[in-house]
């Protein structure tokens, strides 16, 4: 085994130390709270609940020590991204709009996760309404990346990639519409799993895209991503869009052999990249799964090169309807104007940041009438090709293995003054997103040139997130990438 | 479908059907910026979709129906207390009618 998880203790072992009484939840949880202490520069949690999640711990303890059962999570910190629910605790999305909102419940994965005894140390900082890639969209200042804080986290889940990264969770959660999880389990260096879409419910998840949204967790190994994923899936009535599918026990799969696995490649896009030390990483991935018994296929996704393109005006179109429910009515910030309208107009331009101005106009054009069928329509439509695409590839492959950033972390204020050059860090996580297919960032190593964490994307079929960790355990245990960022073995809060 | 440009008329039109306060020193820059992601995304133009169904879900979704009976809602002094105002009793909000 690889010894990823850089000593620090991850989801598996900390359930199974608090569940057999060889460590306190008390003891863990205050060793969490105190490294996020330590690394409090990285700006990564915007709120941490510090009392009130020792007060859990000690309760989980004691019901330990009566004799009862502990949950699969015992004692497990967890961070959650900041537009995810927790009934009274401030959930802001990182906006001005939201400052000081409390919302009257939690949301169905936090139920879940405190169902199997896990304790909720903080709020992740994020990209406002989880829009942008670097994290900077945040009403409260960039997070920090813990590998070298002149750069980015990534995002829009920055701050939940950076606390897995530095040890601040065990586990985080982030939000993922085209890559939220996934690019900045990137730029951090963490197994970073989106689900297939409908896997978990998206009830307390405030909503940016609804077509696309999905909960996803972050974890320093991957066995770590599936013990989550197996409580965080299931059925929800709350959600219209929630899954009956049936969950499979995805730690089995980690168990099971990769060997006779088909996985696809679209060679050409991997010999457009121009960065070396992603480059090298695909090229370590791909020897890896060979010599677990995989056969690598080269496959064809002809379309994919549109996601740009399609994503940005479906998010937007979807977003500028979703935050229509942000007009100083019923929650957060309002601004008073002359009337009603506009209290609304000063409301909206005071609380929203100039992103997610930029992509509710955007959206709202592309919905707008005579540009309607031209934008939004054509985008669904080029989007059906997209889908198509991957139903022919996986006719002849299991997965399709690709790269998850074209670059490793960049730094911070590289690509702030250009919109589009910032999306375009998106290009290999936009098209499974648009498929709805399940996907996952898995590590693979510290980059030559660049000593940041570089790794791979692994996509599979809908509802195959069996199948997916399966090959990234494989990857994993061929990897001579270690989880330990300056930020997390010095304690330095630079 | 478009020729990549937006007037800074228009800018305004959405900004009023998006229900935000635009200031004039703001209009010139957001036009650039969404004529600079307007251009990328009109590639789209040369795609055939002549015979494709829009994907408005990318899975299907079954949206099953529940029993009809009544259920708890959310406790009215939690909601409300996250209003940026209220009576006690529901929202206040600015008047909607004259002389109402």
């Amino acid at each position: 085994m690889s010894p990823v998880g850089g000593g620090l203790p991850g989801v598996v072992a900390i359930a199974a130390a608090v569940s057999a009484g060889e460590r306190r939840a008390e003891d863990v949880v205050s060793e969490h709270l105190a490294r996020g202490r330590a690394a409090s520069g990285l700006n990564a949690l915007l709120h941490v609940t510090g009392d009130a999640a020792l007060e859990h711990a000690r309760a989980i303890d004691a019901r330990r020590a009566r004799g009862e059962t502990l949950g699969r999570l015992a004692g497990v910190p967890v961070v959650l991204k900041d537009n995810l629910c927790l009934r009274g605790v401030p959930t802001t999305c990182a906006s001005r709009i939201l400052s000081g909102y409390k919302p009257p419940y939690h949301a169905d994965c936090v139920e879940r996760l405190l169902a199997e005894d896990a304790v909720i140390v903080g709020k992740a900082n994020m990209d406002e309404f989880a829009m942008g890639s670097s994290n900077e969209n945040s009403a409260f200042g960039p997070v920090k990346n813990p590998w070298d804080t002149s750069r980015a986290p990534g995002g829009s889940s920055g701050g939940s990639a950076a606390s897995t990264a530095a040890g601040l969770g065990a586990l985080a959660l982030g939000s993922d519409t085209g890559g939220s999880v996934r690019q900045p389990g990137a730029f951090c260096g963490v197994a970073a799993i989106k689900p297939t879409y409908g896997r978990l419910s998206r009830y307390g998840l405030i909503a940016f895209a609804s077509s696309l949204d999905q909960v996803g967790t972050m974890t320093r190994s991957v066995r770590d991503g599936a013990r989550a994923l197996g409580v965080l899936a299931g059925y929800d009535r709350r959600d219209a869009t929630s899954s009956t599918e049936p969950v499979p026990d995805y730690e089995a799969a980690c168990e099971s052999s990769a060997k006779g696995l088909r996985v696809g490649v679209v060679r050409g896009a991997i010999e457009q990249l121009e960065d070396e030390d992603v480059r090298a990483a695909f090229s370590q991935a791909e020897a890896a799964l060979r010599e677990a018994g995989c056969t690598i296929v080269d496959v064809e996704l002809p379309h994919a090169h549109h996601g740009v393109s399609v994503y940005y005006l479906v998010a937007t179109a979807e977003a500028s309807s979703n935050l229509a429910r942000f007009d100083g009515m019923r929650f957060g910030l309002r601004v008073a104007g002359d009337d009603l309208l506009s209290t609304y107009e000063r409301t909206r331009a005071q609380g929203f940041g100039p992103e997610v101005k930029r992509r509710i106009m955007l959206g709202t054009y592309a919905l707008s009438s005579g540009f309607y069928d031209a934008f939004y329509i054509k985008a669904q439509k080029v989007r059906t090709l997209m889908v198509r695409d991957y139903d022919q590839a996986f006719a002849h492959c299991d997965a399709v293995l690709s790269p998850t950033s074209p670059t490793p972390a960049f730094g911070l204020g590289e690509k702030t003054n250009d919109p589009l050059a910032m999306y375009l860090a998106d290009i290999f996580t936009l098209p499974p997103s648009l498929a709805g297919l399940p996907a996952m960032h898995v590590p693979i190593a510290l980059g030559a040139r660049s000593r940041l964490p570089v790794g791979v994307q692994i996509t599979t079929k809908a509802f195959t997130e069996g199948r997916m960790l399966q090959l990234a355990t494989a990857l994993e245990e061929r990897a001579d990438y270690v989880c330990a960022p300056p930020m997390a073995t010095n304690g330095s809060g630079a | 479908m478009h020729d990549g440009k937006i007037s800074s008329e228009q800018v305004r039109h959405v900004a009023r059907l998006a229900r935000l306060e635009l200031q004039d020193e703001a209009v010139e820059a957001l036009r650039g910026q969404l004529d600079a992601i307007l251009g990328y995304v009109a590639a789209l133009e040369s795609v055939d979709v002549s015979q494709l169904e829009p994907s408005f879900h990318a899975q299907p979704i079954f949206a099953p129906l529940r029993p009809d009976v009544v259920e708890a809602g959310l406790a009215r002094a939690e909601v409300l207390a996250a209003a940026p105002a209220s009576d006690g009793e529901g929202f206040a909000v600015p008047k909607v009618l004259e002389g109402a």
